[in-house]
């Protein structure tokens, strides 16, 4: 039995979005899914009803219906107190969540005893949750509309002009923080022709900054601040100051400030401070995208736009929702590649898979139990083996290379070896003549030479390293050489010159088609590697 | 030449054959570094041959054996082709094991070589002389057994003797015991005795060892042998009191012992179970039919669909393994390849570490084609790329990308490194039938639901291929 998706209307205050538009709509009814959809759902988002009804959607009216009559419900903001009791029990919800911030909510919906996937906890560390990450293509959109609203609070060109009235100089923005908002924000001020400059904590974001057009400002102090999953963490006392003073720099040049910096869970940081809005030029105008979380200007006013010093400061809240027809359909798709993840075998049932790491993540109540939060990501192990298979041997080359192929060997192995290394040489020291010592210090050290260069080789020229080895131990030529015939004075009466000399030359010609042939064919092996 | 000027020029060579493995690092530098092997090795042996300890009479004799020896070097070189790289090695590694054996009696039946020593030194010299005989014999019997497993001229399955570990421990037994024989020797003529059964024993050994190892083993078993007969040179050099041979030795020894140990890893089996032999023989017949068995229905393919898969990719990995060698198909595979990278998929070749029967044997084949080497990649670095990749194609290579591997821990192959091919969105193997491959385990990737089976010879599948992706 296919299950049902209703989509809701927004109850939010000002909230125009929508979690489904009709072109979605067509591909969950593809997946195998029926979808009811709330009479007016779309209103806000410039979508009419027949919209929906023309791609396969049914409209109910009423909240009250809709609820009752799906399995799975599609929302964008988390549901409200009434709302979570319209949920049927046993269904799916999957909306923004914020379960660190609501608790209460998640406790609500756990007693419903319902499935909930909140979309704001997917782990965005994995590449492949990517295709649904929804706070990435909200975020997207709010630091597009960033740009404009700061556009049109802002009395000049973004673009530098040179006309028959004069020349206007370009504006000067500054983006504090660049995350997914900071990166839309830097693309759409730069495109617009603006000159863009922006800083994170992030060392890393840096040139994904200088590739959207922007130009990176570093706080001149040395430390990095990448927290989990893509956010920054709250850096130092030291860090801070200097970060203080490059924002008051920036802020008395630029002309418009852009701020996205969000610490999870926490408060926003406040960058700038009533002082540097005084500093900065009348006219000016500050967007401050974390107004929803505090602000990381001192004088915003969440949800209203405010001048003070003579610079605008516009603290909306809803970004996003005042470009709701793109969103909405960015949301709409981010959900409906979640619901692939879950409906892979598209006969319209849906299969919570909790061994799914990404699917683990969001789900933050399943079947009224809360799950959130999910345990620690798998790390992958991969940067730890190499060390582990490099330590080992050193241990195998200490005994004499003949056990080159020993486990990554952990320290009690290692001492072993030492040990048993120690009373071998020892043994050697304390028995063999002056003469065999210095032979064999040279063949120990030369073990450890060969030992470091030949480590440095490409797995791609083994087969010519094994043949060039192979050409240099004919070097056995040389003992070889001097016994065919050493000179006269040294010959005692009873040598038997014959027998040597046969042994002598065959081994010779042997070594010789080694020594040729394997220097021949690695050149030409070497000859046919090419870029 | 003086003494002290041959041991400058020593000196010298010894830096250019460091020189030249260091070169080894990367291709750029390649070619310089077997330029300084070359060089090294004509200074020694000129430094040698004008040395105090080779007379004038010997230059006719001298230049007589290094015409031959060059001739039948070149010649071989010339001819070889690139698949037949692998015997080539192990044929070249019997002839160094060889050469020592030689070099090693005559230095014992010379009275010269050992007039001035007395006591300790005396015997240190026997024992030199009796290891460096051991090490050149098993070298050069199991180098032949090699070629001949690697060029099918002896079956590649594993030869089990029963209580094959007695065996050899009653060898290494007699071994020693004729080795306290030797040095209480009082005459020539009665060391020899034990000197030629230790031979014949370590002859014998070098047979059965080779012989005990299946064919999947075999790039640690070339390796191995490489690193032997770089110890055969060392053992020899002690023997002459020859430090660059000890060096020189030494080098090819280490080098030959890391090549082995970087096989053992990507095989994730120990050396010393690879050189017992056999392969998951501990557990009775290997991969006994029983749970970890996949079963279920494989997806046959043609060329044509083949090739349609190919044409609609944007990422291809191509997986070659032993089964390309054999096929030839290289230089089919670059023609697609180059066809693909004009029409904009991006082609790479993901070559795991114990693909082909030598280590880099696939680098090698895929550069005789002309694959661009910087498309060429070693599994770690494209590994992770799977999922993002639209067609894998696996030519005939088949544990490397066994997902039992990582998911079956009763698998005889259990914990091997292998290249994820699974991951890709469409997987393509190529194969002549459903047989197992060496390590005798079932695959469980030719079950999977994205995988397509493309029966046939390699090469006549891929020639098929490309005439479909032109048409």
């Amino acid at each position: 039995m296919p299950l049902t998706i209703g989509v809701p209307k927004e109850t939010a205050d000002g909230e125009k979005r929508v979690a489904t538009v009709p072109e979605v709509v067509e591909k969950l009814k593809k997946l195998g899914f029926a979808v009811l959809v709330e009479s007016g759902a779309g209103d806000a988002a410039t979508t009419s009803d027949d919209a929906y009804r023309a791609a396969g959607a049914e409209i109910v009216e009423g909240a009250a219906a809709l609820w009752s009559g799906s399995d799975i419900i599609f929302k964008v903001r988390g549901p409200s107190e009434h709302e979570v009791g319209l949920l049927r029990e046993g269904a799916t919800l999957i909306s923004f969540i914020w379960p660190a911030q609501n608790p209460d909510l998640l406790q609500q919906l756990a007693d419903r005893k319902v499935t909930v996937l909140a979309i704001d906890a997917l782990p965005r560390t994995l590449s492949r949750a990517q295709k649904m990450d929804a706070l990435t293509s909200q975020a997207g959109v709010a630091g597009y509309r960033a740009v404009i609203e700061a556009a049109n609070a802002f009395g000049r060109f973004f673009n530098g002009q040179i006309t028959a009235a004069g020349k206007v100089q370009p504006a000067k923005v500054f983006i504090a923080g660049a995350g997914v908002a900071g990166l839309a924000a830097i693309g759409t001020a730069a495109s617009l022709g603006a000159i863009v400059r922006a800083n994170d904590t992030r060392a890393e974001v840096a040139d994904q900054v200088v590739s959207l057009g922007g130009e990176f400002v570093k706080v001149d102090y040395e430390e990095e601040g990448s927290g989990g999953g893509g956010y920054a963490k709250v850096m130092s006392e030291g860090f801070q100051k200097a970060q203080r003073e490059m924002y008051a720099k920036q802020a008395r040049d630029a002309d418009i400030i852009i701020t996205t910096a969000l610490i999870p869970g926490k408060p926003a940081p406040k960058l700038i401070t009533a002082e540097m809005v005084q500093s900065m030029k009348a006219g000016s105008v500050i967007v401050d995208m974390a107004a929803e979380q505090g602000g990381n200007c001192e004088l915003t006013e969440p949800g209203r736009v405010v001048v003070k010093h003579g610079v605008t400061i516009i603290g909306y809240t809803d970004l996003v929702s005042r470009l709701a027809k793109q969103s909405s359909t960015l949301y709409a798709t981010n959900l409906f590649r979640l619901t692939e993840e879950l409906c892979k075998t598209k006969d319209g049932i849906i299969d919570v898979n909790m061994d799914d790491e990404a699917i683990r993540g969001l789900t933050v109540v399943k079947e009224g139990a809360i799950t959130w939060p999910p345990p620690a990501p798998k790390l992958s192990a991969a940067p730890a083996k190499p060390a582990a298979a490099k330590a080992a041997p050193p241990a195998a080359a200490k005994s004499h290379g003949h056990g080159a192929a020993s486990a990554p060997s952990p320290a009690k192995k290692a001492a072993v070896v030492f040990g048993v290394a120690a009373l071998f040489f020892w043994f050697i020291g304390a028995g063999a003549p002056a003469a065999f010592l210095n032979h064999f210090t040279v063949f120990v050290l030369a073990c450890f030479v060969g030992y470091m260069v030949v480590w440095n080789v490409k797995p791609a020229l083994h087969t010519p390293l094994m043949s060039v080895t192979n050409a240099i131990s004919s070097i056995i030529a040389i003992g070889a050489l001097v016994q065919i015939a050493p000179p006269m004075e040294a010959i005692s009466l009873d040598r038997p010159d014959g027998w040597i000399r046969v042994l002598a030359i065959i081994a010779m010609i042997l070594a010789t088609i080694n020594m040729f042939g394997g220097f021949a064919v690695t050149q030409r092996m070497l000859a046919m590697f090419r870029k | 030449m003086s003494q002290s000027l041959a041991t400058a020029s020593y000196i010298g060579a010894t830096i250019l054959f460091i020189l030249c493995l260091g070169g080894l690092s990367n291709q750029e530098t390649a070619r310089r570094g077997n330029l300084y092997g070359m060089i090294g090795m004509t200074i020694a042996v000129l430094a040698t041959v004008f040395g105090p300890n080779v007379s004038a009479s010997a230059y006719a004799w001298i230049i007589t054996a290094m015409v031959i020896g060059a001739n039948v070097g070149l010649y071989a070189a010339r001819t070889v082709q690139m698949t037949q790289m692998p015997e080539l090695v192990a044929l070249m590694h019997s002839m160094v094991g060889l050469a020592a054996m030689f070099v090693g009696f005559a230095n014992y039946i010379d009275p010269v070589a050992a007039s001035h020593l007395t006591g300790t030194e005396k015997s240190i010299h026997e024992i030199e002389i009796y290891v460096g005989i051991l090490i050149g014999a098993v070298t050069f019997s199991g180098s032949v057994v090699a070629f001949g497993k690697l060029s099918g001229k002896i079956s590649g399955n594993p030869l089990l003797l029963p209580g094959r570990h007695w065996i050899n421990l009653a060898g290494l037994l007699v071994v020693i015991f004729f080795g306290r024989m030797f040095l209480h020797a009082d005459s020539v003529g009665e060391g020899m005795l034990s000197l030629l059964v230790m031979t014949v024993i370590a002859l014998a050994f070098g047979v059965h060892m080779v012989m005990a190892i299946g064919g999947a083993d075999m790039p640690v078993v070339v390796s191995m042998l490489n690193s032997y007969s770089g110890w055969a040179a060392a053992a020899t050099g002690f023997m002459l009191s020859n430090d660059l041979l000890i060096v020189t030795g030494a080098l090819v020894g280490s080098s030959g012992a890391i090549l082995s140990y970087i096989m053992c890893a990507a095989m994730n089996r120990h050396f010393i179970s690879v050189i017992a032999g056999g392969f998951g023989t501990t557990g009775g017949t290997p991969a006994a039919a029983g749970d970890g068995q996949p079963a279920g229905e494989v997806q046959p393919i043609l060329a044509q669909e083949t090739a349609e898969l190919l044409l609609d990719a944007k990422n291809v990995i191509i997986i070659p393994g032993y089964g390309m060698a054999v096929a030839q198909a290289q230089h089919t595979v670059y023609e697609i390849t180059r066809f693909l990278r004009d029409k904009g998929v991006n082609v790479r070749f993901g070559i795991h570490p114990v693909a082909g029967r030598m280590p880099g044997h696939m680098n090698v084949l895929l550069a005789e084609a002309k694959v661009p080497y910087d498309i060429v990649l070693e599994m770690d670095e494209l590994n992770e790329d799977f999922p993002k990749t639209d067609v894998a194609m696996v030519i005939g290579a088949n544990d490397i990308v066994n997902p039992g591997a990582q998911d079956d821990p009763s698998s005889p192959i259990a914990g091997m490194p292998v290249l994820e091919a699974w991951k890709a969105k469409t997987s393509i193997v190529m194969k002549r039938s459903m047989a197992s491959g060496y390590a005798g385990v079932d695959n469980p990737l030719f079950y999977k639901e994205n995988n397509r089976m493309l029966f046939g010879d390699a090469k006549k599948m891929l020639d098929e291929v490309l005439v479909a992706m032109k048409a």
